[in-house]
């Protein structure tokens, strides 16, 4: 688990773009993991997620940079079976996949909306590591599989919206009001 | 045996659903295909139902619907559920920023091509519409043709969109 936490600086936390943004639907270019600047830019990935409630991951485009970085942890997810703790990649692809399964999907950057995805739950994924460039193989399932590749989609400048399974697969957020803090 | 095409349209309460389907239970008529959702916080009701009740009778029992924030609407349709599907179906998404015309012209794309939309949801959420339609296509249809139109017509209008088979797991 130690060989998927790089050492990063602090990062900083910035502003989580949303949809329609142009630069979530861009292809994020290639990386030079060793470039401080992508390091620098993982930290700032990681500093943001951890702040954000919710999040179990992000990537790049999500702030603003169209880059092949991101940054997953799914510790203590219930849905979550494999748990590889933090996991921070630059140009990641998917190796293998198979078992899909259907579920709800949510976005930082789609706040409003939530959506029905085929994903698959048995996964490999390749990518390395910002700063030592080390190439890691990540095996993987369940939700840890789902959060990975939903942040590689957006490395490829896809948002979930793009792999909905049907005409009524997309959802609005409901947000319900608790009746004993109204005022 | 008649078949009634009802709407029931407005703004939403707990009930309505269950205070239609009883005032048809009443008169005999078999709910069959029905949709239902909240559109912006409407409630849109489109169902069609069966049996020997005429259109003024099923309209008499559904009046005490009308409270003056639902609007009803009953009318006799054909019985068209053998209708046969027309080729593969296919499922188109869209998203980018609101404006005027991404349903026609993309809609219209499809039509061109001789596609039947079977199915079609949009949701303008803040800045960011969406749209995801399930279409037919004639199996005689260039997909490869259409998927490039499509992707043009979304530049124009400066969206994505994607066309993809409709993925069946058979079991």
């Amino acid at each position: 688990m130690t060989d998927l936490v790089p050492a990063l600086p602090y990062g900083r936390v910035l502003e989580v773009v949303r949809a329609p943004a142009a630069v979530l639907s861009q292809p994020g270019l290639a990386v030079d993991p060793s470039d401080p600047a992508i390091v620098e830019l993982c930290a700032d990935l990681v500093a943001t997620m951890r702040v954000s409630p919710g999040c179990v991951g992000l990537a790049a485009p999500q702030v603003g940079v169209a880059a092949q970085a991101f940054c997953v942890d799914v510790s203590g997810h219930p849905k979550a079976r494999t748990q590889h703790g933090l996991i921070v990649l630059v140009n990641a692809v998917v190796a293998e996949s198979s078992r899909n399964e259907r579920a709800r999907e949510g976005c930082m950057s789609v706040p409003e909306l939530t959506g029905d995805v085929k994903r698959a739950t048995k996964l490999t994924v390749h990518g390395q590591l910002p700063g030592t460039g080390a190439s890691v193989e990540i095996h993987t399932d369940a939700f840890e599989a789902r959060a990975l590749q939903h942040e590689i989609d957006h490395c490829s400048g896809k948002l979930f919206l793009d792999r909905v399974a049907g005409a009524h697969a997309i959802h609005t957020r409901q947000v319900y009001l608790d009746p004993r803090g109204a005022q | 045996m008649t078949y009634l095409a009802i709407t029931v349209l407005g703004h939403d309460r707990p009930g309505i659903i269950a205070q239609t389907a009883a005032a048809l239970a009443s008169c005999g008529m078999n709910l069959e295909d029905s949709s239902m959702t909240l559109l912006r916080g409407q409630f849109a009701m489109t169902l069609i139902c069966a049996g020997d009740a005429g259109t003024a009778e099923v309209e008499a029992v559904l009046a005490p619907l009308l409270d003056g924030s639902l609007t009803v609407s009953v009318r006799e349709v054909p019985d068209e559920s053998a209708h046969p599907v027309l080729g593969d179906p296919y499922l188109i998404t869209v998203h980018g920023a609101d404006r005027l015309g991404i349903v026609a012209r993309l809609t219209g794309v499809v039509a061109e091509a001789g596609g039947n939309i079977t199915d079609l949801t949009t949701r303008l959420a803040g800045e960011l519409y969406v749209l995801a339609a399930e279409v037919d296509l004639p199996v005689t249809v260039d997909v490869a043709a259409l998927t490039d139109r499509i992707a043009q017509v979304a530049a124009e209008l400066g969206v994505d969109a994607t066309l993809r088979p409709v993925e069946r797991d058979e079991l």
